[in-house]
């Protein structure tokens, strides 16, 4: 592997794993939460946000030399805006039933701290091939983080995976799941899922650095 | 301001010429952006929203197979959408026509505050019998499980096979007032079975087909020979 193609998905990888908006940074949660009632509606969702993203960063990062600071909050909001409505027009023309179910949370997307914080801490001091592999980094991840929420919770509430029964006739939903409350109540597992995998990977680290002091 | 607070410093670094340069330049490349998107979408979109039109009527309306869209006016008659300026105040609706042509039935679309929000409904009338004949679900934001059971509850759907919407003799409003009364209490045929513990969202259906039913049917169905023949 050439040390280009390594950093390329170290940084694809960031957004995944050590940054991942969802589980670990913890932004973008007005859409993770009210979307989340279906796999798909999360999967249409993640994947307009890393359109987005992906997107925007890398026309931000085109005009990075010729934005002013002053003006770059204006520039980028400007961006976002176009490319979340051009998604928006897109979604309408593949499905209206998904627009609906997406609802106002497709034109949302506009101030989706995620996007705006990429925009501003990455793609603004990056060339435009970094900017879009780390934003497509960062979108992978935050679908993945809302289909996670959307599968448990799309499971639980209604019985199905994509719509298809899994259960037969005779599961009871568990109506929560599909409510608002149900929708913190999974976010707070998986956090607690993610928080448990990372401390005892810390731990396992602590403990190999004393072995090795010890050697 | 305090006499002794710091001078301050003269910020002013980038010329307004470029500031604006970049701003102009932005919004050139994103409105040349979103026109394009929105011209090679218009297509699919409005393809989109005719089939999801034509979806909703034909489940209202069991034997439709095509369907027209009409206008009452508000001064009586009926006008074909696209034809002639809309007047104000006049309410839309869809004649459906069976694979022969003949009129089968007419859909409207009705609204009433639910539990959760508006519960945006839309029913077909059926000439023939003088009843509403089937009943879809435009928009709703109803508790899944309870309230949402309007669309799947088949003790409720039962209701709309043959709800009673006769006029009285002078065509001028409903004989009897469309209402959805406690479960298991209906007795007559223009009275709605609410659904045990959905009672609000049942109410809202009633009394959005009853609006709906009470303003287009008067003008509707003494123009029912012109629908036919539009066909």
């Amino acid at each position: 592997m050439t040390p280009t193609t390594t950093r390329g998905w170290d940084e694809f990888m960031e957004g995944i794993w050590r940054q991942n908006p969802v589980f670990v940074m913890v932004l973008g949660m007005c859409p993770t939460l009210a979307v989340t009632v279906s796999a798909e509606n999360a999967l249409s969702m993640g994947i307009s946000t890393a359109l987005v993203l992906i997107a925007s960063c890398g026309l931000v990062s085109m005009m990075r030399d010729i934005t002013p600071k002053e003006v770059r909050i204006a520039v980028y909001i400007v961006i976002i805006a176009t490319f979340v409505t051009v998604v928006d027009y897109a979604i309408q023309a593949i499905s209206l039933a998904l627009y609906d179910a997406l609802g106002a949370f497709i034109q949302l997307i506009v101030v989706n701290c995620i996007i705006l914080g990429r925009a501003e801490a990455h793609a603004a001091k990056n060339p435009p091939l970094p900017a879009m592999i780390n934003a497509a980094g960062m979108g992978a991840g935050f679908t993945i983080g809302l289909l996670a929420l959307g599968v448990v919770r799309e499971i639980l509430g209604a019985g199905t995976l994509f719509g298809v029964s899994l259960f037969g006739a005779g599961f009871q939903p568990w109506v929560i799941m599909v409510l608002p409350p149900g929708g913190f109540f999974v976010l707070g597992s998986w956090l607690l899922l993610f928080a448990a995998v990372e401390r005892r990977k810390q731990r396992k680290l602590a403990e190999q650095g004393e072995v090795g002091q010890n050697v | 301001m305090s006499a002794d607070a710091p001078p301050t410093p003269a910020v002013q670094t980038t010329p307004t010429v470029a500031m604006i340069r970049t701003l102009g330049l932005v919004s050139a490349i994103c409105g040349l952006i979103i026109v394009g998107a929105y011209q090679s979408t218009f297509d699919a979109v409005a393809a989109n929203k005719r089939i999801a039109t034509e979806r909703a009527v034909f489940k209202v309306i069991p034997a439709a197979k095509s369907i027209a869209e009409f206008v009452a006016l508000p001064t009586g008659g009926v006008q074909k959408v696209g034809a002639g300026d809309t007047a104000a105040g006049a309410v839309k609706f869809f004649a459906a026509y069976d694979e022969k042509g003949q009129l089968a039935g007419i859909a409207a679309e009705g609204a009433a505050r639910g539990y959760a929000d508006t519960v945006r409904i839309m029913f077909g009338y059926s000439p023939d019998c003088q009843c509403i004949v089937g009943l879809g679900v435009v928009s709703m934001r109803e508790t899944p499980g309870i309230g949402d059971k309007i669309l799947t509850d088949k003790e409720f759907l039962a209701n709309f096979v043959k709800l009673d919407a006769r006029l009285n003799a002078d065509l001028s409003a409903l004989a009897h007032e469309v209402k959805t009364v406690k479960h298991g209490t209906k007795t007559n045929p223009w009275q709605i079975d609410a659904i045990a513990g959905a009672t609000i969202t049942s109410r809202a259906v009633g009394k959005a087909i009853n609006d709906a039913a009470q303003v287009l049917l008067p003008k509707v169905v003494p123009q029912l020979e012109t629908l036919k023949a539009k066909s």
